[in-house]
């Protein structure tokens, strides 16, 4: 049965965190009950206050092929890395 | 056991309730029709033996040990209402069951908040199994044809064990006719929405099953039991 439900992934938000996080997939006929299989999957030792479910089929992932076209560049530029200054004194929240 | 006072005994029904679901549910371990069912099942199981254990608790003065009220005593000794000891039948069947026994359980318990320490946790516990239920019982009853067929002969076949559920308990300080009412609403409502027929026949009175709260149970009680029980009999006070 469970071969023709669509796949859901599942975000959770812990009681502390500010954003939502991959928590793993489950299987389930539509939204509503994949909102509450999340709830009995993946919050059950109160890992969280908040749950999303997205179709798996509606994320669009970047392709393993891809990688050194997209990720690749990035490398080499450490100079994008907030590290080549010095914080002031007496900046505050920073 | 000597003679003991109702009141004493008063939240016993719903601590058999609780722990005889449970067992049912629990019997869907490894057969449930897919694996976030199992868990869900397993959960509501497990909320419903929390309950139960939290209840004998405060009985231990009066019955023992949480051990020796569930796995000693004898049939005619349960309290717990006979929808609740009936066997699951197909997924439909232990969804309409817990429906019914669900949409009762969670006002029982709202009601009994002031007074019972337990009950308003159970009560949030309790909404979400109804609202597990609903859900499932709407899909089933608005699905195929023979989730249709299926669910609603579950519904026929449950119906004459719901009339006991608003039997007055002795000691428990409930509007039960007020309860009943609320719960056919809600029955009506879920049902309605499902595009099933609530069933006709008598759920109270001579044609109908409920004396569960007097001690007398139905004939799949004594299995369920013997299983629940063998273990502990045959290895008294054996631990992990």
């Amino acid at each position: 049965m469970s071969a023709d439900w669509p796949l859901w992934e599942v975000f959770v938000r812990s009681r502390r965190g500010l954003s939502h996080t991959h928590a793993g997939s489950l299987h389930a006929p539509d939204a509503q009950l994949a909102l509450r299989n999340a709830r009995d999957l993946f919050t059950r030792r109160s890992e969280g206050v908040s749950l999303w479910v997205v179709p798996s089929s509606e994320i669009t992932a970047s392709s393993p092929d891809e990688k050194d076209p997209f990720f690749e560049p990035a490398a080499d530029k450490p100079y994008r890395h907030p590290t080549f200054y010095e914080v002031p004194e007496g900046v505050r929240n920073l | 056991m000597t003679a003991t006072a109702p009141q004493a005994l008063a939240t016993l029904p719903l601590a058999d309730d609780a722990l005889i679901l449970s067992h049912r549910l629990g019997e869907w371990a490894g057969h449930a029709p897919v694996l976030e069912e199992e868990m869900a099942l397993a959960n509501i199981a497990l909320d419903l033996l929390g309950q139960a254990r939290a209840l004998y608790a405060g009985l231990a003065e009066v019955l023992g040990g949480e051990d020796e009220i569930a796995f000693l005593r004898e049939e005619r000794a349960f309290r717990n209402c006979q929808l609740v000891e009936q066997p699951n039948g197909d997924f439909a069947h232990t969804m309409v069951r817990q429906l019914f026994f669900s949409a009762y359980q969670q006002p029982l318990y709202a009601r009994l908040s002031p007074v019972l320490p337990l009950a308003a946790k159970a009560a949030s516990e309790t909404a979400y199994h109804r609202d597990h239920a609903e859900q499932w019982t709407l899909r089933l009853g608005d699905g195929t044809e023979e989730s249709h067929a299926r669910t609603q002969r579950a519904a026929d076949a449950l119906w004459r064990y719901t009339g006991e559920l608003f039997q007055p308990v002795e000691g428990l300080d409930v509007a039960w006719q007020e309860l009943a009412e609320e719960w056919h609403a809600d029955i009506r409502d879920v049902f309605g929405r499902a595009g099933l027929t609530v069933p006709e026949g008598p759920s109270e009175g001579a044609w109908s099953a409920g004396a569960g709260r007097q001690g007398l149970h139905t004939e799949p009680f004594g299995r369920l039991l013997a299983e629940m029980q063998h273990l502990h009999r045959s290895h008294p006070g054996a631990t992990w």
